[in-house]
């Protein structure tokens, strides 16, 4: 569905005209169409909305957006991870639970430990990402080898895992202090929020690492049609399972930054549905659910989406908990602006003079300016 | 027989990997019902163990108590038994049960008619069905996203409506949906008890049953989840029996709401958080392929038992800390995976 463009060099453009073309005929044009809409309701709402001020004294920035930077931090970490899952065909349903995990083990283990330095904090963080690992190694052992459906492996993991962090804790909802860990999620760099800093660098780290080499392909070729990734010569167990595992030290990390704001772990709370913000995030960032072509970029911007949706309910003066709803109507207007039988409307009234412009979208239609799997 | 005189007249006709004949492939029809038996088995262990470990396991009453307090689970797996038999997935269950229950309490609350307001429950069921399938078959959204939006619509819109408990009247006609029949008057409480609820989810199961293997929509059904190409290509009315699908499962989470808040007579925006894969959990225990095409809904039914007696089981025992409940569903439902992997990589095999 969401296949990004191939190149049209039909016609010679200008190079401005050219850039626009390719911007708008982004797989994720929709998601900052709904955040360029979102901040204008904001603005309409509070004029001086995008503001940001500077503490004087600490040289802090603070601001509606700042906010937004710093609640999305932990959204775009699991939405990386499940990009990457997604575009293997795969999906991770237990990066929520895997948060709660790694916050409860971080939070057990300060509390023992009763540690405030710098070192315990470190620990505790690693000891945190380090379980986070092996659930993501767990889940993608049973995906690859083993050979199960990555839904159902990955449900299993999600109810074991929020059992898991239960557990640790014995039940109850732990608190630990410890200065440094708590800087991570309250402090800053450069006036910047430390979260956002460690997200952006990480989803810079991912992005190089899939696009500069090979992987990104051979987990779009995984994606795309296994059976043909593996006669290429790709072996999909070793991707598979990295892939995984990258997913979980990714919900790790998240689970670390929405624990280390209040340095409270809620079992039952942390990370709740936080999967399904992750898909909304991937799916509204034109990655396909069906696996192959992914966009790191389109995921990052839908986990803004995310963010600056949460954060507009609530400066709306709407009841959080009726957040679910909106996300709904995002999700339901972006998959309507990307199927087909859409698309071929819109594509009708732009290019009248077609001949025999098929008026039901024929899934056999040749007349298609994106290249799309056909799929019944 | 048939299979061993065919095989070498087809196999060297061009299909690349002639699969031969092994004993195995006479084992077909039973490898199929494997998984569904392996349920029953663990199902009859449990009872076994739960009346030599801890005793009065075998009585009519924590039976009784099993079927009363399942039934909503049994009538949400009948209804995600027929989704993932296509292939498909319904998330939206449990928030349906949400909105619906929480319409159906304020509405009887302000003195609609109880029969209107039963009806009412079913219909907003139905309605988030149709908007799934809508989505799902007409705009090609993935089943997964499709009901996963209406999961958040339903979710958010009782949210609106309420985020308190919501209870309902005392005297309300619908409590009387739960009120418990004595089928045979037991010593003391052992009583075998029943309520038109238990009455309702079989008669639920008994109809499933009749439409899945015994008309053409079954079929359907079954051979959408084998191949939907090939059900269409074999004209069957793949399109309208996909949306009735969903409409299936939406209706049936509408009348589950109906159950569960006869019975709790509460209702609140946050009810049935997660039961979705509770239903989903009771389906595949019970033999249902998550790929589709294969299951029973019977085998739904003893799922959703076995995910029950478990419960009753770790309320018994008192060591097991209740944090640890969804570790034992998340192993039971891993075990259960591993033999369905099984069974169907030998079925490749054959």
């Amino acid at each position: 569905m969401s296949a990004p463009t191939p190149p049209r060099a039909s016609i010679p453009r200008s190079g401005a005209r050219q850039f626009a073309v390719s911007v708008v005929r982004q797989p994720y044009i929709w998601a900052v169409v709904a955040l360029l809409l979102l901040i204008v309701i904001n603005l309409i709402k509070d004029p001086g909305y995008l503001g940001i001020s500077v503490n004087a004294t600490t040289g802090n920035l603070s601001g509606n957006v700042i906010d937004i930077l710093r609640a999305s931090a932990p959204i775009m970490m699991i939405a990386i991870g499940m990009t990457l899952v997604i575009a293997t065909r795969g999906i991770d349903l237990s990066v929520g639970s895997v948060m709660a995990v790694s916050g409860a083990v971080s939070m057990e283990f300060m509390n023992s430990s009763g540690d405030g330095s710098v070192g315990g904090a470190i620990l505790a963080a690693a000891f945190a990402i380090g379980i986070s690992a092996v659930l993501g190694a767990v889940n993608g052992v049973l995906v690859s080898i083993v050979g199960l459906q990555p839904f159902i492996t990955t449900l299993i993991t999600m109810l074991a895992g929020r059992g898991l962090a239960k557990v640790i804790t014995s039940g109850q909802n732990t608190s630990a202090s410890n200065e440094p860990f708590r800087w991570i999620a309250n402090g800053t760099v450069f006036g910047f929020p430390v979260v956002f800093v460690i997200g952006a660098v990480i989803v810079a780290i991912v992005a190089v690492l899939i696009r500069r080499t090979a992987l990104g392909l051979m987990i779009e070729s995984i994606g795309i049609n296994p059976k043909a990734a593996r006669m290429a010569g790709i072996r999909p167990i070793g991707i598979l399972i990295s892939v995984y595992i990258v997913s979980g030290i990714l919900a790790g990390i998240a689970g670390i930054f929405s624990t280390a704001s209040v340095m409270t772990v809620e079992v039952a709370k942390t990370g709740l549905s936080a999967e399904m913000d992750a898909i909304l995030a991937v799916v509204i960032g034109g990655t396909s659910l069906a696996g192959g072509k992914f966009s790191l970029t389109g995921s990052v911007i839908g986990a803004l989406l995310i963010a600056t949706l949460d954060k507009t309910i609530v400066f709306l003066a709407i009841p959080s908990s009726a957040t679910p709803a909106f996300k709904a109507l995002v999700i339901v207007v972006i998959c309507l602006l990307q199927s087909r039988r859409v698309r071929a409307l819109f594509n009708q009234r732009r290019a009248p003079r077609t001949p025999s412009a098929p008026t039901a979208p024929a899934p056999t239609a040749p007349r298609t300016t994106r290249k799309e799997t056909v799929s019944a | 027989m048939s299979t061993l005189i065919e095989r070498p007249l087809s196999g060297p006709s061009g299909s690349p990997a002639p699969a031969r004949p092994t004993p195995l492939s006479r084992l077909k029809p039973k490898l199929e019902t494997l998984p569904t038996l392996a349920a029953v088995v663990i199902f009859i262990g449990m009872i076994v163990y739960g009346e030599i470990a801890y005793g009065r396991i075998v009585q009519f009453s924590t039976v009784s108590n099993l079927l009363i307090n399942n039934s909503y689970l049994i009538i949400l797996a009948v209804g995600l038994t027929f989704v993932i038999l296509t292939g498909g997935v319904d998330l939206s269950v449990g928030a349906v049960i949400a909105i619906s229950s929480l319409v159906g309490v304020m509405l009887a609350n302000q003195g609609w008619n109880p029969i209107a307001v039963v009806v009412l429950m079913i219909l907003i069921g139905s309605a988030f069905g149709l908007a799934s399938g809508i989505l799902i078959q007409f705009f090609n959204v993935q089943p997964f996203i499709a009901t996963l939006a209406m999961m958040f619509l339903a979710r958010g819109l009782a949210a609106m409506l309420s985020t308190t408990p919501e209870r309902l009247a005392d005297d309300s006609p619908i409590r009387s949906l739960s009120t418990e029949w004595k089928v045979i008057d037991g010593p003391k409480i052992n009583d075998l008890v029943i309520t038109p609820t238990v009455l309702i989810a079989a008669v639920v199961v008994i109809v499933a049953f009749v439409v899945l293997h015994r008309t053409r929509l079954g079929r359907t059904v079954y051979a959408i989840g084998g191949s939907e190409q090939s059900a269409l290509l074999m004209g069957l009315p793949v399109v309208r029996t996909k949306l009735l699908i969903y409409v299936i499962s939406g209706t049936l989470a509408g009348l589950a709401a109906v159950v569960y808040t006869s019975k709790l007579g509460i209702a609140q925006n946050i009810t049935g958080v997660g039961w979705e894969l509770d239903a989903i959990a009771a389906v595949i225990i019970g033999g249902t392929l998550l790929t589709g095409g294969a299951g029973f809904v019977l085998g739904s039914v003893v799922g959703a038992l076995v995910l029950g007696l478990m419960n009753v089981l770790i309320t018994r025992d008192g060591s097991i800390p209740p944090e640890a409940t969804t570790i034992i569903t998340g192993g039971i439902l891993l075990v259960f995976v591993l033999l369905q992997r099984l069974v169907v990589s030998r079925k490749r095999k054959t």
